[in-house]
């Protein structure tokens, strides 16, 4: 390597060694404290009563009835959001049409709702005193306190999570493609899954993922719709609350080494799809405004 | 504009997108706007005005403003170390930031009011000083620091990887100091951005629900947070007053929904700009 590749350059603004030093140290401590801790103490105390404990708790009937529930709600709300994030993305990015921002304003909505003003809203809707409650109670249709209330109310929760993710990045790579494809005489389907799919398949991945974590973790809006039946309406987050206020600490712990599991699971997916360009915007950056810029 | 060709698939893209909208999130939000609405006036100012609800807003907000101001000065130094200097576990740690949104809310919870109680780890060290956290409005705030965590430094991180080094070399040649080069030059650039994550963080911890009701201890007008109000409510059965208070939290989010996109807006225009 010649000497002018390696050119000194001047240190920057923070390079002062001891700054340097004094800052990582105090960021590291801080990130050991506020967030490997909480992780760290799931995993002691799901423990500290032996694996055999560890083993029958997860293996009692409630607990299993719990994660069931819990991945069944994941295996029906995901799916269809994921149907609704494609349909949503090529509505707004391939087309032009009056409402396009109000829609994406719409569909942000979820994201900066308190999950019990979800819930409680679910129960206006379907609950006794809400809009179609007599008619439902009239059809003996359960929706409340009952499955498909709790994956309405986690569809609600998790409606942007995909749509945001393809929205910027299908704003970005325009509508060229696709009209040459058409062009050339393939349908809509056969261009949407060979010119447009391979190129969002990685950011299509990550929303998928980000929304199954938050299905299968959401608590305030599901506490509310789901009537806390242990053993029939207790999905897992639910579950871990019913023990923890027992007084069943490891129970409670061991229940949520699950969940903490899912997340770890989560985090290393999210890292190995950004190196793959997923999510590479800044975090959570409205689409109103990445429309909005592209626009100029 | 007029193009001459156009895609195919807006009825069907548009129509499953609208359904689902309609279905999924304006019938309910609606349904409770209603619900709200019929009170009457007079009923839901009594409601929504009642000391245990203005003690509500009062913790939340109080809370949500501390778990802000920590977040802002840990969210700056974490963003900062992770995108200025190489070390060691670096990308573990930029990995480990977006945890708290991948933990579910009540691990999380659970977890927090474990480690702060007072026979817990940082509970019992935090005892000999006579600090209590855990069933304190300080419980309250780290768990909202915790959940909203990942929104500041997010959103400042790009932004500072993407500052343009000659701005700082020109105001280092003109004899300036790091620190009020920092605060001269690299702050105000960082300014709409740190903005905008301020007001994301904010909202989030206005409306976090689940970490926080097990490490509050939820007392009325001490450690009662307005969604656990709104939550309490159901639960006894007074579904106007539920309606009534959670259409305050609805309000607010919507209030803070516009300041996010107008800040997120301005801090994109400066993103693109640089």
């Amino acid at each position: 390597m010649s000497a002018t590749a390696k050119i000194k350059r001047p240190p920057r603004v923070g390079d002062n060694p001891l700054f340097r030093t004094i800052l990582i140290a105090v960021v590291l401590v801080v990130t050991a404290l506020f967030i490997v801790a909480p992780l760290a103490v799931i995993g002691f105390h799901a423990f500290s009563q032996g694996w055999r404990f560890y083993a029958a708790t997860i293996a009692h009937p409630d607990t299993l009835h719990a994660i069931m529930l819990t991945v069944v709600t994941a295996l029906i709300a995901v799916p269809i959001n994921t149907a609704f994030g494609i349909a949503a993305a090529w509505a707004i990015t391939k087309f032009d049409f009056p409402g396009r921002r109000l829609l994406l304003v719409v569909i942000e909505i979820p994201f900066s709702i308190s999950p019990i003003v979800a819930g409680v809203a679910y129960l206006f809707v379907y609950g006794l005193q809400g809009l179609f409650g007599e008619i439902l109670a009239d059809a003996d249709v359960k929706i409340l306190f009952a499955l498909p209330g709790i994956v309405l109310a986690s569809m609600f929760v998790t409606a942007p999570f995909v749509a945001r993710e393809l929205i910027p990045l299908m704003q970005a790579q325009g509508r060229d493609l696709e009209e040459a494809a058409t062009s050339l005489g393939a349908s809509g389907w056969r261009t949407f899954f060979s010119v447009t799919l391979p190129n969002i398949r990685w950011a299509l991945l990550y929303g998928v993922v980000l929304c199954n974590a938050r299905v299968m973790g959401e608590f305030g809006a599901v506490s509310v719709v789901s009537g806390n039946i242990r053993g029939q309406t207790n999905t897992l987050p639910l579950h871990i609350e019913l023990l923890y206020h027992d007084y069943q600490t490891a129970g409670a712990f061991a229940a949520a080494s699950i969940l903490a599991l899912l997340a770890v699971v989560t985090l290393v997916a999210k890292v190995a799809l950004e190196r793959r360009g997923a999510g590479r915007r800044p975090a959570l950056a409205a689409p109103v405004a990445v429309l909005t810029e592209n626009a100029k | 504009m007029t193009r001459r060709r156009v895609l195919p698939g807006l009825p069907l893209a548009l129509g499953v997108t609208l359904v689902y909208v309609s279905i999924i999130v304006v019938l309910p939000l609606g349904a409770l706007v209603f619900k709200a609405a019929s009170l009457g006036f007079a009923d839901y100012w009594a409601i929504v005005s009642s000391p245990r609800a203005v003690a509500s807003y009062r913790v939340t907000a109080l809370s949500a403003l501390g778990a802000t101001v920590f977040n802002l000065v840990f969210g700056l130094a974490l963003a900062w170390v992770l995108v200025r200097y190489r070390f060691p576990g670096r990308r573990l740690i930029d990995a480990l930031v977006d945890l708290p949104f991948a933990l579910p809310t009540a691990v999380a919870g659970i977890a927090l009011t474990t480690l702060f109680a007072h026979n817990g780890w940082f509970g019992s060290f935090l005892a000999n000083f006579g600090i209590k956290v855990a069933y304190t409005p300080l419980g309250i705030m780290v768990a909202m620091a915790f959940t909203s965590l990942p929104f500041i430094v997010r959103t400042v991180q790009p932004v500072l990887e993407d500052l343009d080094p000659a701005l700082e070399e020109a105001a280092q040649s003109l004899g300036g100091s790091d620190a009020s080069i920092f605060r001269r030059v690299i702050l105000p650039l960082l300014t709409p951005a740190i903005l905008a994550g301020v007001s994301l963080s904010f909202a989030r911890s206005l409306g976090e629900f689940g970490a926080i009701i097990f490490i509050a201890g939820n007392q009325p007008y001490e450690t009662e947070i307005t969604s656990l109000l709104a939550f309490i409510r159901l639960e006894e059965y007074d579904y106007q007053a539920a309606a009534a208070i959670a259409s305050v939290l609805l309000i607010t989010a919507f209030v803070m929904l516009a300041v996010t996109n107008l800040l997120q807006a301005r801090a994109l225009r400066y993103t693109v700009k640089n």
